[in-house]
């Protein structure tokens, strides 16, 4: 059996004068969740479309396994499910309509009870311009599971979605992991492929700027870990540059935040400082740099990311 | 086949649930008709026989130039075809698929109109009802036929407006229906040579209604005929999944193979 559940080599996709995937390369292991990053432009959709079989690669090869996307189409569908951007179907098509049609074509009974679990029961007979975003996309996520796929493509699953679908769109992730599935998710939301990634790599001007497991990541960029400290007195807005391992220093709101290469050293420092200025602590913590604080860091390098260093 | 049952069975509720093809498919043609059916059987005497097929061919052009297009150009635009193409349905259904509901509508309709114009405005029924029957599937699958190669040519609504109303407008003034095209002034009975009304009226007339036909029907069944056959094949070849991947500016050219019948049937058949 392939190790690999996809496999995407050199891959090169070119419009016209631009070049919008220039020969990226990564593999994603079988029942792995994998995270594919970047900015707008960064070739994530292209991409993806090219996964799907709906983009001829101008070079390089796409395998899904064991299949070529463009040239076995036929056996590609019954291999992937997708969760295109936008939500497409008819307005006038409604949901219970929408999975017998599509299971129709992929030979397969209605999986209404999926509309039950992803919330859309008492939604199957109203028409798809009716629902809310919300819906639409949870309905795009049924349709693209029903036929039970071993590879799953999402692109900006969560977008549009309240607080309480997205957490359903996990679970049911976590669940098709669960049973083998692979997931490649295409998504702006950092939050969320620290959470949901296993792997990811971060796609920039149609190159892979960085990839690896979430963890990895953060722990090979600048390392700073995030102190944000608040006291009585706010003794320690008057201090500058006094601690070890601090390489920047700002102050937010009534917060003092330190970006340290240690916090081991530079905590006790700080609480020292306190008590020898008779201040009280009021609050203290202690962050390791996020995906997202890496991302702007490959992404945006030569700008201020927000309060970071 | 069950897919494309379930395919089929979507379309055609569609044409039925959504307003404006309901309003295309059946209000507009069925108004139009009792309007000139009241109205035109009493000013125009030589109406009356010709009210049955012209009124078909008012609702063949509503539904096939008017209304068939433009779910096309929402589809490809709106990226469900892409959607489609992901889950296996094959083009030849997109492009199949509404040309058999065109069908049924059409038919619908016709019954509708064949057995009430006879009795309240006092149509000729047809003598030959296997002609009849024959020359409207005919005329069916040629005017569904260009208007699915008119949605898939269009790049926008407003493409779709100017290519339908190209043959719509013209064709119910100069396309046999209101007058016969031999009344026609013979420059303009020349041009009315180029569209498709004027056949199917000519065919109907000579083979269906036992009237005098303009010139001989069997060229009318076979030039639509073969209209219609590379007006489907054009629609299948050119058939784009999304705007993305448009082949080069050619479609539009490419399409207007299908009026050549008619350019032919205009120099040759017009003595």
């Amino acid at each position: 059996m392939q190790e690999y559940a996809v496999l995407v080599k050199d891959f090169r996709k070119v419009y016209g004068d631009t070049i919008a995937v220039d020969k990226i390369s990564f593999e994603v292991h079988r029942g792995e969740i994998f995270g594919l990053l970047g900015p707008n432009g960064a070739g994530k959709t292209t991409t993806m479309e090219s996964l799907e079989g709906l983009r001829q690669p101008s070079a390089g090869s796409l395998n899904i396994l064991g299949v070529d996307p463009m040239r076995s189409p036929a056996r590609l569908r019954d291999l992937i499910g997708v969760q295109l951007q936008s939500s497409s179907l008819p307005g006038s098509m409604n949901p219970g309509e929408a999975m017998e049609f599509f299971c129709a074509y992929h030979k397969v009974t209605p999986r209404y009870d999926l509309l039950d679990r992803l919330g859309l029961g008492e939604k199957k007979s109203s028409q798809f311009s009716t629902l809310s975003t919300g819906q639409q996309r949870r309905l795009s996520l049924a349709l693209a599971i029903a036929h039970d796929p071993p590879v799953v493509l999402l692109d900006e699953p969560t977008a549009g979605l309240d607080v309480g679908s997205r957490v359903e769109l996990h679970e049911v992730m976590r669940e098709l992991q669960a049973r083998g599935s692979t997931i490649i998710l295409a998504t702006h939301d950092m939050a969320e492929a620290e959470k949901m990634s296993d792997r990811v790599a971060i796609l920039l001007k149609g190159k892979i700027a960085a990839t690896g497991s979430p963890t990895q990541l953060t722990a090979t960029g600048g390392g700073l870990v995030k102190i944000s400290v608040s006291s009585d007195k706010a003794c320690l807005s008057q201090n500058s540059g006094v601690f070890p391992s601090v390489s920047q220093q700002i102050i937010k709101d009534e917060y003092v935040i330190y970006y340290s290469r240690d916090a081991g050293e530079t905590v006790p420092a700080v609480l020292d400082y306190l008590k020898v200025h008779d201040d009280h602590l009021v609050d203290l913590r202690v962050e390791r740099p996020s995906l997202e604080d890496r991302f702007l860091e490959i992404t945006q390098p030569d700008q201020p990311n927000g309060d970071n260093p | 086949m069950t897919a494309f049952f379930h395919h089929f069975m979507y379309d055609f509720r569609t044409g039925l649930r959504d307003k404006s093809l309901l309003l295309l498919n059946y209000l507009f043609p069925l108004g139009f008709y009792a309007l000139m059916g009241l109205l035109m059987t009493g000013l125009n005497p030589t109406f009356g026989p010709t009210i049955i097929p012209s009124m078909i061919l008012v609702a063949v052009m509503a539904c096939t130039l008017l209304g068939l297009p433009n779910p096309v150009v929402e589809s490809r635009e709106a990226g469900i075809f892409r959607n489609f193409k992901i889950n296996g349905v094959p083009e030849l259904s997109i492009v199949t698929i509404p040309v058999l509901s065109s069908f049924v509508h059409i038919i619908i309709v016709s019954i509708i109109i064949t057995f009430t114009a006879i009795p309240f405005f006092n149509a000729n029924a047809p003598v030959n009802w296997g002609y009849f029957v024959l020359i409207l599937l005919l005329t069916i699958f040629t005017f569904a036929s260009i208007g699915m190669l008119i949605g898939v040519v269009s790049p926008n609504s407003r493409s779709i407006v100017l290519f339908s109303q190209m043959i719509f407008l013209p064709s119910m003034i100069l396309g046999g229906m209101m007058v016969p095209t031999s009344m026609l002034p013979p420059a303009l009975y020349r041009v009315s040579m180029l569209l498709p009304t004027v056949y199917s009226m000519n065919a109907w007339r000579g083979l269906a209604f036992g009237m005098e036909a303009v010139f001989d029907p069997r060229w009318s069944l076979l030039i639509l005929l073969i209209s219609g056959v590379i007006a489907f094949g054009m629609a299948i070849y050119l058939f784009n999944w999304d705007s993305k991947n448009k082949r080069s500016g050619r479609n539009t050219m490419l399409a207007l193979i299908t009026l050549v019948p008619y350019v032919l049937g205009a120099i040759f058949l017009v003595g």
